[in-house]
């Protein structure tokens, strides 16, 4: 099967319990208790107030994981490509919309309209870091951190080139959230590599298996990991707090998982 | 990268259903924008481009969570030209997991939610119980659907970067082919007319009241289409034939400017395309022939008409089929990348309709009619909201 492998440079995390990637791994590798507690999601420092202001919490929780990743790494942001997987627009932007139309007034104002693509984040973050490189925007609902994580490994792969991999997802309001359920707004950010360097924390081989998936010993994470798409991804994120070589399996489509080595460097 | 076959290809927008139909009004110069009778939208003054026979379209039952505008579309467009016997031929020879679904989409079954928040309940406010998020709203709804429909079982994803989504898809897919993950991919894009757009576009003053005029003096905006296009990308065999349509490059940047203007010098569009020309190795000489984005809108043919005059100068013949099929979004890369395909097969450039005089600012040759002149390599520039830009590079087999 086909291996696709880069380096970790660096990671960022934001979650319900989860106020940074450095605070978190002391919990994911069971050094510390986990305690749920609301997320307060930033806004975005670099973004100019203008456009800081017009940010929503999904775009807000993306773009502060992104900058953990990339600060940890010491990168150059503009320098980046970068790949945004969510399962979702903004939902609080998009009720707001659907309120709107379905009334008898259909005015929606310029703000909330370029604010609905799915791409919002993704173009936040290209003004805020001056990135002219090309940023990927995936989903495949359930699957969009495996999606997100293909097309980053892949960039990284073929092109040859470092790549940011933001997921990141906040609930709907109701009535959607009924029929959508997401307990907490959640990101989390993967800045990959070609090769290793002194800021390589480990290196990934991933490919496509039918192998079951790995779960989280502790039954609140397991919720997270079940019932937010990029948590999904919190096997993966226990295997680097924990900072030793191994093997995780994680969600994708069905009947696809997707293995990951993990190997310290 | 290595050249990427596009084993089939079909479209269906307002131009009609499929290639022959398409083929057709661009030969004529027949634009398919109509005055705004969609769904309840009577207070816009604007014209749409609307596919015929979408809304009698019957999904199949196993299917029938996935009844949506497009995904009726969707359905509607992928059985036509024998798109979906092309699919079951790849799939029996690489296999059901090494056929990828990479598709574009910006507002996906959007439609369903606008709707079914009409009909909330008066006392809870919640949505009636036929309303599926998952399988219609969801933007990853129409690359599930394909999955299904054609019974997939390996990569799939959506692509939604706005106006540019699916021409991404085609850069993506190159890479996971190459990567080795798949052996061929289902791409291209699906977008259906929804409320959203039409006043989101109105709230931003972009929508023309008459049919879109790209590069017009007098522009005044743009014309929203709809579409489902479709192309089977698999390796290029060391032998193509002449007619062969191949993806030689692809090129993708940023803005990094503005939420929902272009950059002012058209720099991240000149970036995609010079992009798509490094990919493919390739000088700007190479293009005869450049399918612009070409949205009408004042902004928009300014920004990338200096893009172009900077790279090209007035080499290359340009226009854009915005005035004939609207604009598409999400759908509009995929389906002027089998504009550009039926050109480099049928020997001829679509002239952009609508004219009546020429922005004497924008230093491009321009084609204001057809011209009757074969291209060899085509070039397609697809731009979106949020600075995402993305260039195709398209040539014939015999393009040496």
């Amino acid at each position: 099967m086909t291996q696709l492998q880069a380096c970790i440079d660096g990671i960022g995390l934001l979650g319900p319990g989860f106020d940074s990637w450095t605070e978190a791994s002391a919990i994911l590798s069971g050094r510390q208790a986990y305690a749920a507690r609301p997320l307060n999601a930033p806004p975005p420092a670099s973004l100019p107030p203008a456009e800081r202001r017009r940010t929503g919490t999904l775009v807000k929780v993306a773009m502060a994981a992104g900058s953990e990743a990339i600060a940890q790494a010491g990168a150059n942001a503009a320098e980046v490509a970068s790949v945004f997987a969510s399962s979702g627009a903004d939902g609080d932007n998009c009720h707001a919309i659907c309120e709107a139309l379905a009334s008898d007034d259909r005015l929606i104002s310029p703000t909330r309209f370029h604010n609905s693509v799915h791409n919002a984040a993704s173009g936040y973050w290209s003004i805020a870091s001056g990135a002219m490189t090309p940023s990927s925007v995936v989903c495949a609902y359930d699957a969009s951190f495996g999606a997100g994580l293909l097309e980053a490994m892949t960039l990284v792969a073929v092109e040859g080139r470092r790549c940011l991999l933001v997921a990141y997802e906040a609930p709907y309001p109701e009535p959607l959230n009924s029929t959508r359920p997401m307990p907490s707004p959640f990101a989390v950010a993967l800045l990959l590599s070609p090769r290793a360097s002194e800021k390589s924390q480990a290196r990934l081989a991933v490919e496509l298996v039918d192998a079951p998936l790995s779960l989280m010993p502790d039954k609140e994470i397991e919720t997270l990991r079940q019932s937010i798409p990029c948590a999904r991804s919190l096997p993966l994120l226990a295997a680097l707090a924990q900072g030793k070589a191994g093997r995780v399996v994680l969600d994708y489509l069905a009947p696809l998982h997707i293995a990951v080595e993990v190997t310290p460097c | 990268m290595s050249p990427l076959l596009l084993s089939h290809f079909t479209a269906s927008s307002c131009l009609g259903l499929g290639l022959d139909a398409t083929l057709a009004a661009l030969k004529a110069r027949r634009s398919g924008l109509k005055p705004c009778q969609f769904e309840t939208v009577h207070d816009l003054q604007t014209h749409v481009g609307e596919v015929e026979g979408v809304d009698g379209v019957a999904l199949p039952d196993a299917l029938a969570d996935f009844d949506c505008r497009n995904n009726r579309l969707a359905l509607l467009g992928i059985e036509q030209d024998g798109f979906g016997d092309a699919v079951r031929a790849a799939v029996a020879r690489h296999g059901r997991r090494r056929v990828g679904v990479l598709l574009g989409t910006s507002t996906s079954g959007i439609l369903q939610t606008e709707q079914a928040y009409r009909r909330r309940d008066p006392a809870t406010g919640a949505l009636p119980a036929d309303f599926h998020y998952r399988t219609t709203h969801n933007t990853y709804s129409v690359g599930d659907f394909v999955r299904s429909y054609f019974d997939l079982e390996g990569p799939a994803m959506v692509v939604s970067t706005a106006c540019s989504s699916s021409a991404k898809v085609f850069a993506s897919a190159a890479r996971m082919i190459t990567a080795g993950l798949i052996d061929a991919a289902i791409v291209g894009g699906v977008d259906s007319l929804c409320l959203t757009t039409l006043y989101g576009f109105n709230s931003l003053e972009l929508l023309s009241m008459r049919p879109c005029r790209p590069y017009d003096a007098d522009r005044d905006g743009l014309s929203i289409g709809e579409a489902a296009a479709y192309i089977l990308l698999e390796r290029a065999p060391a032998q193509v034939g002449a007619a062969d349509i191949l993806l030689l490059g692809a090129g993708e940047s940023s803005d990094a400017h503005h939420m929902s203007a272009p950059h002012p010098e058209g720099l991240g569009a000149r970036m995609a395309m010079q992009a798509a020309l490094d990919s493919a190795g390739l000088e700007v000489s190479a293009v005869d022939y450049l399918n612009l984005h070409g949205t009408a809108t004042p902004s928009n043919d300014a920004a990338e008409g200096k893009a172009v005059a900077g790279l090209f100068g007035d080499r290359v013949a340009c226009s854009s089929t915005k005035a004939a099929t609207g604009h598409t979004l999400g759908a509009a890369g995929g389906m002027e990348a089998v504009i550009c395909a039926l050109v480099l097969r049928h020997g001829f450039m679509p002239g952009g309709a609508h004219l009546d005089r020429l922005d004497p600012a924008i230093a491009i040759d321009y084609l204001a009619a057809n011209r009757e002149q074969a291209p060899r390599r085509a070039l397609s520039n697809s731009f979106g909201f949020g600075g995402s830009n993305c260039s195709l590079l398209l040539g014939r087999g015999d393009a040496e």
